[in-house]
């Protein structure tokens, strides 16, 4: 089961339908999916999924940045994790890396910098964001468009971040985390 | 939240205002009338239509002329927007944009401008499931255009039920046609709707077709009781 966690800045926001909704039709091609607001999420959850995938939000929404404190637990998560967006920004935020303004809005190239599981060379994506990040030393820099800083890694660990929006136009993005790390469901 | 709806009187934006109006307040309806039968971002045919739409919404409307030469008509279209927050004061709008990433990031643009959220609430959803929630909340939308082979003056006035969801879906197996006409392959009129006070009756018309371009034109409508 895949955990999609709602980032928006309230629960049942109309922002859901257009950040969350679109993930889980996704995943629920391949694989059981669940979703919970941030400032629901309780242990039993984060111990039944084997992955976890964090959304964005609309552009004026960055509730999340504001609101560390809910998102201590990602310090330490020792399972997949993928943020999108907001979800980047706020896994960067976790690990002390900081905020660069920086607008993107609609179809970017995105150059791949570090080989990785999720995407390779260089290919276009839509983005809607006021922030990229200045990463920690805790990262590493996976791709960047010609502004910022676009997909980041953990060292050492199964947590992503992309800053682009791949439910929009890269879905075999979400469709590759999912079945990088569940192999009994590769294709 | 106050929001204001871009809206066409076609079967998108009408749901997502319906869609919307579960969540937030929506205050105004904003509608661009483009003299450009071709336009790029903004649905033509009986856009007219929208006033009578309006009235049985109970929701204002802010209507504006656009010439409708591309990428012009955003600068109407962000005029209108503007109008809409001064005199509304709406903290944001909602589009109808189910997956053109060329209308979305033009209106998203705009709104950042403005300083205005921006919601699009089918954005990405099924085309077909979309067609099938609206005539099963009881939507009732006619196709007032038709831009695409092998469409023809037949479909023009038919209401969408679950046959013609049929067999849009399987225009999109042979031909690629996007069922829900996104792709600008049909545009189409919403005469009734849940949130309507009363319904639309299509008094008199006329059909404006040939080959497989076409349009149905509505030249006299009023509200009747539902």
């Amino acid at each position: 089961m895949i955990l999609v966690v709602d980032m928006n800045c309230e629960k049942n926001s109309l922002g859901y339908y257009e950040f969350v909704l679109p993930i889980i039709s996704i995943i629920s091609e391949i694989d059981e999916c669940k979703a919970k607001h941030f400032m629901d999420l309780r242990s039993e959850d984060t111990r039944q999924c084997n992955g976890m995938i964090l959304s964005g939000t609309p552009l004026k929404d960055n509730t999340t940045l504001s609101q560390l404190d809910n998102f201590e637990w990602i310090k330490t998560w020792d399972k997949p994790l993928l943020g999108i967006c907001a979800g980047m920004q706020t896994i960067g935020l976790a690990f002390g890396s900081r905020l660069k303004g920086c607008i993107g809005i609609g179809m970017t190239q995105i150059n791949t910098t570090k080989e990785n599981l999720l995407f390779s060379s260089q290919f276009m994506a839509y983005t809607l964001h006021n922030f990229s990040i200045i990463p920690s030393g805790d990262f590493d820099v996976l791709a960047e468009s010609p502004q910022c800083v676009q997909a980041i890694r953990r060292k050492q660990r199964d947590v992503y971040g992309v800053l682009f929006h791949p439910e929009v136009r890269n879905k075999e993005i979400i469709q590759r985390f999912i079945y990088a790390f569940n192999d009994h469901r590769r294709v | 939240m106050k929001l204001g709806v871009l809206f066409s009187g076609g079967k998108d934006s009408t749901y997502a205002l319906h869609v919307a109006a579960e969540h937030e307040e929506i205050v105004c309806l904003i509608t661009l009338v483009s003299k450009n039968k071709e336009s790029y971002m903004f649905h033509t045919p009986n856009i007219e239509l929208t006033k009578l739409q309006a009235e049985a919404l109970g929701i204002p409307l802010i209507a504006r002329v656009t010439e409708g030469v591309k990428e012009e008509e955003l600068k109407d279209l962000e005029q209108a927007m503007a109008e809409a927050a001064e005199q509304f004061q709406i903290d944001g709008v909602v589009t109808g944009a189910v997956e053109s990433v060329y209308q979305s990031t033009r209106i998203q643009r705009i709104c950042h401008r403005l300083d205005l959220w921006c919601f699009n609430p089918l954005w990405k959803r099924n085309q077909k499931e979309l067609l099938k929630e609206l005539v099963g909340r009881g939507f009732k939308v006619i196709i007032s255009g038709i831009f695409a082979y092998p469409l023809d003056a037949s479909w023009l006035g038919k209401q969408i039920d679950l046959d013609l969801v049929d067999r849009l879906v399987d225009l999109e197996n042979k031909f690629g046609i996007s069922p829900s006409g996104e792709g600008g392959e049909i545009e189409t009129s919403v005469i009734d709707a849940p949130m309507f006070s009363q319904k639309i009756e299509i008094a008199d018309y006329c059909v404006n077709a040939k080959g497989n371009s076409g349009v149905f034109i509505v030249k006299e409508a009023r509200l009747v009781p539902k």
